[in-house]
């Protein structure tokens, strides 16, 4: 699958609650490519029937990048067939799901090296050469 | 008062790295029910954040709600016990009993004078002092002096809330709500039977990082989370909708999973958040599971009617019309909500 218009309306079982997020989307994708600003679609605040977060899952399906955070918890930052578009699941230390969301942008932030973690490193670093 | 530490020293003690940081603000902005553009906020505020101290009390109550809490996955009820909030005095989860649970309340109490949250799941029994009692003290006079100075109470469950299952008619014990008891606190009602376990979390969280307490409904329920019907967020609307209902438990409709609003499905009339954050993790909700909303989280839903009795009871004589209402689905839903609310309103004013 390619694009979006590859999804049709047909295609679309269940409840008719994935056409309206991959219809947001869309808009996001557009916002990124004009103004640059990214989205966030929080999943957990959205109705969703059986088998339908799967079928939104299987309908983005899977890009070139995937990425594993371990903190907290395991954290799965993929991005989607449709580039721009990341899928990202934080789970708890109990491997329990504590979020889904869906990231429209070019790199989700959390990927980013952070100042506080870099300016430790840079101690620890150091620290091991006698600095 | 004592020195706490902040949650962000907290997590930084135990090694957590800022994206693990990133990720606790982005879960804690789900709880909140708070778009995902306010992490960077709640970031900041969680940061400096100083852990409140809470005090949990148990009246008139099955332990439902309890159960629910520990079931919390985002964040684990350990790693808001450890991280976020200093949980000083909780009958099933402290090891401390008898004389020694009752020096920890006191001493929460005098350290965190005016500052503490006061947690309540249970009604009070006025009928007679000796319906309930813990460490021979009655549940009222335990509840008048804990809140005595306490920053604000959070009444935990539709017993805590409305007078629940105890308050039930004939109302043997004079069960009541926290509510009319405490009147010169700020009282925050968190029904359901049990409420959802992130929405208990969620109001902990809200007091934690941003130190206020959520915006209210005119029942004091979080607007975040009891702010919009189960039906208006259920993923079978669309169904209601059509017109296509479930007219017994293994018809056609039920296997098909068609709207339960025929077997009395109280959704219309019932605020709360089961239809989106659901429950076990996230796992289904009641009429995902194939059964109608009991609307736990109102007033009096125990003496609401029957269960399976359909809210248009009374306004529409047989299936036939029920159906034909429904195609023009969103007028019966304002027919179907007025009549749940008259209901309700007529055992407020009775009750």
């Amino acid at each position: 699958m390619t694009s979006l218009e590859g999804i049709q309306a047909a295609a679309f079982p269940f409840h008719g609650n994935v056409r309206p997020i991959l219809n947001e989307v869309t808009h996001a994708l557009d916002r990124l490519l004009e103004t640059g600003e990214a989205t966030v679609i929080d999943l957990a605040g959205l109705p969703f029937g059986p088998g339908e977060l799967e079928y939104l899952e299987a309908s983005l399906g899977t890009g070139e990048l995937s990425a594993t955070l371990d903190a907290l918890g395991t954290s799965c930052i993929r991005e989607t067939a449709f580039p721009g578009v990341w899928w990202l699941e934080h789970r708890n230390a109990l491997d329990e799901v504590v979020g889904r969301y869906l990231e429209i942008t070019r790199t989700p932030e959390i990927l980013s090296s952070q100042e506080a973690d870099i300016v430790a490193g840079r101690a620890r670093l150091g620290d091991q050469l006698g600095n | 008062m004592k020195r706490t530490p902040t949650v962000g020293e907290v997590l930084q003690a135990k090694g957590v790295s800022r994206r693990g940081f990133l990720k606790y603000c982005a879960t804690t902005a789900s709880i909140l029910a708070l778009p995902p553009s306010m992490i960077p906020r709640i970031a900041e505020a969680i940061e400096n954040a100083r852990r409140p101290s809470v005090i949990w009390l148990s009246f008139q109550e099955c332990t439902g709600c309890t159960e629910s809490l520990t079931r919390s996955a985002s964040p684990t009820v350990e790693g808001l016990i450890f991280d976020a909030i200093s949980l000083d005095y909780h009958h099933t989860l402290q090891a401390a009993a008898g004389d020694q649970a009752e020096a920890a309340r006191h001493a929460a109490m005098e350290e965190n004078d005016g500052g503490y949250l006061v947690l309540v799941d249970g009604s009070i029994p006025l009928g007679n002092p000796g319906f309930s009692t813990i460490a021979g003290i009655s549940n009222v006079d335990m509840l008048k002096e804990t809140v005595a100075g306490a920053a604000a109470v959070v009444s935990i469950g539709s017993c805590a809330a409305f007078g629940g299952i105890p308050g039930a008619d004939p109302n043997p014990t004079g069960a009541v709500s926290v509510g009319e008891l405490v009147t010169d606190k700020p009282v925050i009602n968190v029904p359901g039977c049990p409420p959802i376990p992130m929405v208990m979390t969620a109001v902990l969280t809200q007091f934690l990082t941003f130190g206020t307490l959520p915006e209210l409904d005119k029942l004091g329920r979080p607007l975040a989370f009891y702010g919009k019907t189960i039906h208006d967020r259920c993923y079978r609307r669309p169904f209601y909708e059509q017109g296509k209902f479930a007219e017994s438990f293994d018809d056609k409709g039920a296997k098909a999973g068609w709207c339960l609003f025929k077997l009395g499905c109280k959704g219309p009339m019932t605020y709360n958040a089961c239809a989106t954050t659901k429950w076990n993790s996230g796992t289904s909700f009641p009429i995902e599971s194939g059964h109608p909303c009991l609307g736990c989280s109102e007033p009096g839903f125990w003496d609401l009617g029957g269960f399976y009795e359909p809210l248009s009871t009374g306004n529409f004589d047989s299936g036939e019309k029920l159906a034909g209402a429904a195609v023009a689905g969103v007028a019966l839903g304002v027919a179907a909500a007025a009549a749940g609310r008259r209901r309700q309103a007529k055992f407020t004013k009775e009750g």
